[in-house]
């Protein structure tokens, strides 16, 4: 069998994903006896111009992590999209647009506002800030457009497969090099995780659903037997997709949400507003105003991954 | 010309959706901008319905239930008021104005309330222009 050949690519990301996919530790070694990797920043000394060489649907899959924010991650994206057989969203910034998307309740100016003026530590008295394109005596310097809006991988361009998580967990990471040694990719679509949601996996005792009060994490030590959400945590489980191994859970802290929605749900936000406001129990204004005060920030606790794919995107511009 | 604001409203069957047919069968005029949405409670107003409104292009949502106390399952109501109460907190965050997205009572008997509620969203909803669509479609 002729070597397959793999790329890894880090757009909007914190690197993490790329450390998981050495998660597999010695497995690695697996990987290169029936894989080439062709382009890996962060590893290998491939540049954009190797890519460029390349033939078209040369590389047979790119893992992809990441989002796409700036004008020159959406031009590799869309080069690697041309170069690659099949693209594999890697981690929930490409699945979903991830932490990074939380700054789609911002823009591109307010953020440059508050990173490059505002923010107490700068010294900045001539108020200089990134530009696109900046003349100097020697010539000209460009640097990437900075996008007001964050987006997932495939709201760029199209997506064979998705592995979410932050990051995804080694488990579903070596079902990755099974399909490559096997040579039996999943039908395109396949979002390689569970079909139901974190709750199933769960081992939690589960009871009644009903809550008085919500705690914010620090405010309370969970007992590590009983479900999460019925202690007033605010646990995204019943509206994430399953798949991780309960990893936050078996460390007593609530789900956050980073495999984003289950299967058939389309706003994972709403989504958990909805489960919590319906459990807690407030039949009257005033109880309604006590909950509201203890949800400190909804947009941001049940979109944290999501922002991106979720139905509203992005604050109104 | 003016901008017409288009509004979702989704009516319980057993009070306000009867409260606008009342209104209806009684010749009362309002504003036409609202598109009815028959549901069977207010309590089954999924909070993605209402974002779901706003991104296909509407301006305001109107959820419209029975009295507290006198849903018809018993409780539905009241299920409404604190799933819509959070989430107009949550859309305040993404700069959805608290005036588009509006809960309110109609019993089945008070055309006049659907009328002046209708009558009130439409001018408030005018009044704050169409929901930016952020430059996109």
């Amino acid at each position: 069998m002729a070597k397959l050949k793999l790329a890894v690519y880090w757009s909007a990301s914190c690197g993490g994903c790329d450390v998981a996919i050495l998660d597999i530790a010695e497995r690695i070694l697996d990987v290169v006896a029936i894989a080439d990797v062709v382009f890996w920043p962060v590893a290998i000394d491939f540049k954009y111009k190797d890519v460029e060489a390349m033939a078209d649907n040369s590389i047979d899959v790119c893992l992809f992590n990441g989002a796409v924010r700036n004008s020159e991650q959406d031009h590799i994206a869309k080069l690697l999209r041309a170069k690659s057989k099949a693209l594999l969203a890697y981690g929930s910034c490409a699945c979903f647009g991830g932490i990074p998307s939380l700054g789609n309740f911002n823009c591109r100016d307010e953020a440059f506002q508050r990173a490059y003026i505002e923010a107490p530590t700068n010294v900045n008295t001539d108020h200089l800030s990134p530009q696109t394109l900046t003349k100097v005596p020697e010539g000209e310097l460009e640097l990437p457009e900075y996008w007001d809006t964050v987006l997932a991988l495939n709201q760029v361009v199209a997506v064979e497969y998705f592995l979410p998580g932050c990051p995804p967990p080694v488990e579903l990471t070596n079902k990755i090099v099974d399909a490559l040694a096997s040579e039996q990719l999943p039908p395109p679509g396949t979002i390689i995780a569970s079909d139901k949601s974190l709750c199933e996996e769960c081992d939690r005792i589960k009871e009644d659903k009903k809550i008085t009060r919500i705690y914010r994490p620090h405010e309370i030590t969970p007992d590590r037997e009983r479900c999460l959400l019925e202690q007033g945590l605010i646990c995204i489980g019943p509206a994430t997709r399953g798949g991780c191994g309960q990893r936050c859970i078996k460390a007593n802290m609530p789900c956050r949400g980073c495999f984003g929605p289950p299967p058939r749900v389309i706003d994972q936000g709403a989504k958990m507003l909805s489960a919590l406001a319906s459990i807690y129990e407030a039949n009257d204004e005033g109880a309604i105003a006590r909950m509201l005060t203890e949800v400190v920030d909804p947009a941001g606790t049940f979109n944290r991954f999501v922002m991106s794919t979720s139905m509203l995107q992005r604050k109104r511009l | 010309m003016s901008f017409e604001p288009k509004i979702v409203g989704f009516m319980c069957n057993w009070c306000a959706y009867r409260g606008a047919d009342l209104a209806g069968t009684s010749r009362m005029k309002s504003a036409p901008n609202v598109r009815t949405v028959r549901v069977m409670c207010s309590g089954r107003v999924d909070p993605q319905l209402v974002v779901k409104a706003l991104q296909l292009g509407a301006d305001g949502v109107l959820i419209l239930g029975c009295h507290p106390g006198d849903c018809h399952y018993t409780e539905g109501n009241y299920k409404a008021a604190r799933r819509i109460a959070l989430l107009k907190k949550m859309l305040a965050q993404f700069g959805v104005e608290d005036e588009r997205i509006r809960l309110d009572w109609v019993s089945a008997s008070e055309g006049d309330r659907f009328k002046k509620i209708v009558n009130e969203i439409t001018e408030q909803v005018r009044v704050l222009g169409p929901l930016s669509r952020n430059g996109s479609d």
